[in-house]
This record gives structure tokens, sequence and C-alpha cells, in this order.
């Protein structure tokens, strides 16, 4: 088990992201932020809130993808989590969604497929805080915590004090 | 949760609530233009209907649509059972079709796990109300009326007073309500005539009253059930119009009610008898609500049971 990135390593990173989308879009008063649960959810506010300290603030919701996952039959039925979609809407605004790994890419497909079933948002862009590679679709984030070469056996566990008591990325040695 | 849904005793309370919270996170995905999810693509539905139904039906159709599955719809009047077709061989033509869940309604109690314990089917089962037994994902929905109407109960129903009224006897709309509000921690009152109160009520953990106007004060639900004179072989009570005055909700029985309390009927009405009509169209009456909730909740139902990996089931001959 290795430390990639602590509390502090955190803090920037976000608080970096969220200068990159404030230059990005040219300010932020077309953006909508999405955070996909669990701990995606936690990154969108935190960047929303420093989104809050250098530009002003910017809706922010969580968007939940569980009933358009292409691996429904593999595992026992999950528990659906929180979609709250700001009451702006979604309709011809700059969204961008945040997740806590981009991994394979399957996650934020089905990410877009629940958008579409929300409206049609002018953009979509995506901000992870770890990349860790190992893409299996043609999908790239445009804001990134840190980039994380990793092989396909370890894995990366993000921990956020809203939920897990602290803040860390971690690698794990695979079986 | 279990291959099936045959009883509420198949949830525990953890599970039931766990139904309740997936349709309330479906309710806001589904806010404004209904939206068709992907999640049960390339699954097929039945519903199998040995008993007139409306709005149970159409609620498992939409439900099922709603999340991309094939429906199939399967009334017994106009199909080979009319023949003398056997539950069996109408079963086993369901399974060479395909079909991952059936939902079925029968007039005789205990259909539902006769189906789902015989082998002849792989499918999962759904009891959309088996005769006096049980019809639990109208206690499902039930639940999850009550809970949107008193947001404050969460996953624990215990303070609330709850007086299902009517012909409990044959309901399995009682049954099935009675087992999951007192699985949730509610305190149920059972009010009827005593010829349509079931023996067995004593082993039910609930209270049971004969007289409606004392016992409804101080009730937040109230739940009236449909007199189901197509099961009353027996005269129950002498006429209509004595039962009316006895167990009927009129106005001046709406009125005594708390300000807060809720008025919910499972459907269809016998307007006049168990409920006037002033008292079903009031304010404190949800039963429309109960009839839109009832997608939601169906839809979860059908989520849990067939949304994850499949299950593999022997079939025997």
């Amino acid at each position: 088990m290795a430390t990639v990135l602590d509390a502090g390593e955190i803090g920037r990173a976000l608080k970096r992201i969220a200068h990159e989308i404030n230059e990005h879009n040219h300010g932020i008063e077309n953006v909508v932020l999405l955070g996909i649960p669990t701990r995606g959810a936690f990154l969108g506010n935190r960047i929303a809130t420093f989104l809050g300290e250098i530009a002003g603030s910017v809706p922010v919701g969580t968007l939940d993808i569980t009933l358009h996952r292409d691996d429904l039959r593999l595992r026992p039925p999950r528990p659906l989590l929180p979609t709250n979609i700001p009451t702006s809407g979604i309709e011809g605004k700059d969204v961008v969604l945040v997740d806590d790994v981009l991994f394979s890419g399957r996650t934020i497909r089905a990410a877009l497929d629940a958008l579409g079933e929300i409206g049609r948002p002018r953009s979509v862009q995506l901000a992870v805080l770890v990349d860790r590679g190992h893409r299996e679709l043609p999908i790239r984030a445009d804001y990134v915590g840190k980039n994380i070469p990793t092989s396909a056996s370890e894995s990366v566990r993000v921990h956020l004090s809203e939920i897990d008591g602290e803040d860390s990325v971690e690698i794990l040695a695979g079986a | 949760m279990d291959k099936h849904l045959l009883s509420i005793n198949d949830l525990s309370a953890d599970e039931a609530i766990q139904i309740l919270n997936t349709a309330s996170e479906l309710s806001k995905i589904s806010d404004g233009p209904m939206k068709k999810l992907p999640t049960l693509r390339g699954r097929t539905v039945v519903n199998l209907f040995f008993e007139d139904s409306t709005r149970t039906r159409i609620s498992f159709e939409s439900a099922a649509k709603r999340l991309s599955a094939d429906v199939i719809n399967f009334s017994a009047k106009d199909s080979s059972v009319s023949k003398g077709e056997s539950l069996k061989d109408t079963a086993q033509t369901l399974q060479a079709m395909g079909a991952d869940a059936v939902v079925i309604r029968h007039g005789a109690s205990g259909a539902a796990q006769r189906l789902a314990d015989s082998g002849w089917i792989s499918a999962s089962v759904i009891n959309a109300g088996d005769g006096t037994h049980e019809h639990p994902t109208q206690a499902l929905l039930d639940a999850y009326t009550i809970r949107s109407k008193f947001p404050d109960l969460k996953s624990d129903f215990s303070g609330l007073k709850v007086a299902i009224v009517g012909d409990i006897l044959h309901s399995r709309v009682a049954r099935s309500n009675v087992l999951l509000l007192t699985k949730l921690g509610a305190k149920v009152t059972l009010i009827a005539p005593p010829t349509l109160i079931p023996v067995g009520v004593v082993d039910w953990n609930v209270d049971v009253s004969y007289d409606f106007d004392s016992a409804v004060k101080d009730v937040d639900v109230l739940m009236m059930l449909r007199v189901q004179s197509e099961r009353m072989a027996d005269s129950f009570f002498p006429s209509e119009r004595e039962y009316s005055r006895g167990y009927g909700l009129d106005i001046a029985r709406l009125n005594s009610l708390k300000e807060s309390a809720i008025v919910m009927h499972p459907g269809p009405m016998n307007r006049g008898l168990e409920i006037s009509a002033e008292s079903a169209d009031s304010h404190k009456s949800v039963v429309l609500a109960q009839v839109s909730n009832g997608v939601l909740i169906r839809m979860a139902v059908l989520y849990q049971l067939l949304g994850g990996a499949a299950f593999t089931g022997e079939v025997s001959a």
C-alpha cells in the first residue's frame, strides 16, 4: 500500500481544477457541477466551494448512474444513490461531471446516457481526482487532479473526510 | 432480497425500506417528462392475471415499460385457460417463451407460492394478489404514500397510528399492510363488524375495535377497504345501508379526523358504501397518489428482482 496523494495535495489539486474550470469556460456563469455518487458528489461540493471563493457560486448537484450501468447483470442489484439536479437544470449549460477515479471510462459513458435523459447541455466536461489509465472506451478527462500510472491488477482507493474520516489516495497491490 | 416477492414476510424491515428508498430515487429521476430507463432492456415480464384488475395490471405494465423490459399481458379470460389449460401448462408455456419475471394475480390463496415452488419456471414470481392472502406491492406503495405525507418517518414508523376499516376478512391488502406496518413499528387498529374480522387476528399484533367513531379520533392514517361482495357467499352484514351507517366513511366522520390525517383506499371504491363521494374526493384523500406511487414501487421491486445478476435456478419438468 502506498499513499500517492495526502490531504494537502488533494486540496491543492481540487483548487487547481476549480481555477481551470473557471478559465476554460471564461467564467462560471453557465457552469453546472454534477458529482457522481458516492465520492464524486463530495468532490463536486468541494470544487463548488473553491469556485465560490474564486469566481462566485455555481449550481452543484449529483447524478446517479446505477440504472444506466452496462454491468448490472454481473452483480447483485445495487442500491440507487441520490440524483439531485439543480433547479436551474442542465439545458444549454456547460455541465462538468465530477468523479473520483477515471479507469475504464464505463462510469462516464453511463453518466453521459443518464445526462441525456435529463436534458441537452451545451457541453459536457469531465473532472476527476485521479486518472489511473486503462481506458476501455474513447473517453478522456478535461481536468485531472493527478495522473497515476497503475498496473491493471492494482486498485486505487480514494478516501474523503466526509465519508472515510480522512483525505488520502492510496494504491493497493493486486492479488 | 429473495428471488421472489410472494409475501411481506419475504422482506426484512431493512429490505422494505430499501424498496421505498429506491422508489423515492426513481421519483426524482422520473420528475417532469417521463423518461425511459434502459435498466431492464432485454428482460421479459409477464403479467399473468386470472382475476380482473385495472390498476395493478396497468401499474406493473407501465413500471416494466419505463425500465425498458418487454411486457406480455396474459389474462385468463381470453387465453387457453378458458379452454381448461392448467396453471402448470400455462406456466411451462411462459417458461418456454423466456419470461424473466411473472406477475401473478389469482383468486386462490397461495397460487403465487405454488408457482414459485413448483419448479415449473425459473422466472422470479411477484404476487399481485392471491385470493384473500396477500398483496405485497400494495402494502409497499401504501407505506411509501404514508411516508411521503409524513416525511419525519424515514425508516421507522413508530408513533404512527393507522386504522384499517372494513372487510378485513377478505382483504389481502389489509393482511399485507398489517404485516408491513407493524414490521416498520406503526400501531395498527382494525375496525370492522365482528363477522368481517378473521379468526386468527389475535396473532397479528394489532388492536381490534367494533366501534368506528370512538376508534378513529386520533389516527394519522385511515385506510378504508373495499367491501368484496364477490368473495361473500354468506351474509356478513344485514344490509348495505346498515354497513354504511356503522362502517362507512361519511362526511361527519371525515370531519372528526385530525387535521393532519390522511384517508387511503386501495381501489376500486364502492362510493356510497364504504366511502362517501365527498370523503373520496376530499383534500384528505390520497387515493390518486396511491395510484401514481404504485408505478414507482413496482419499478423498484422489478429493479430489485431483475436489475442484478440473473438467478440460475434449476427447472424440473
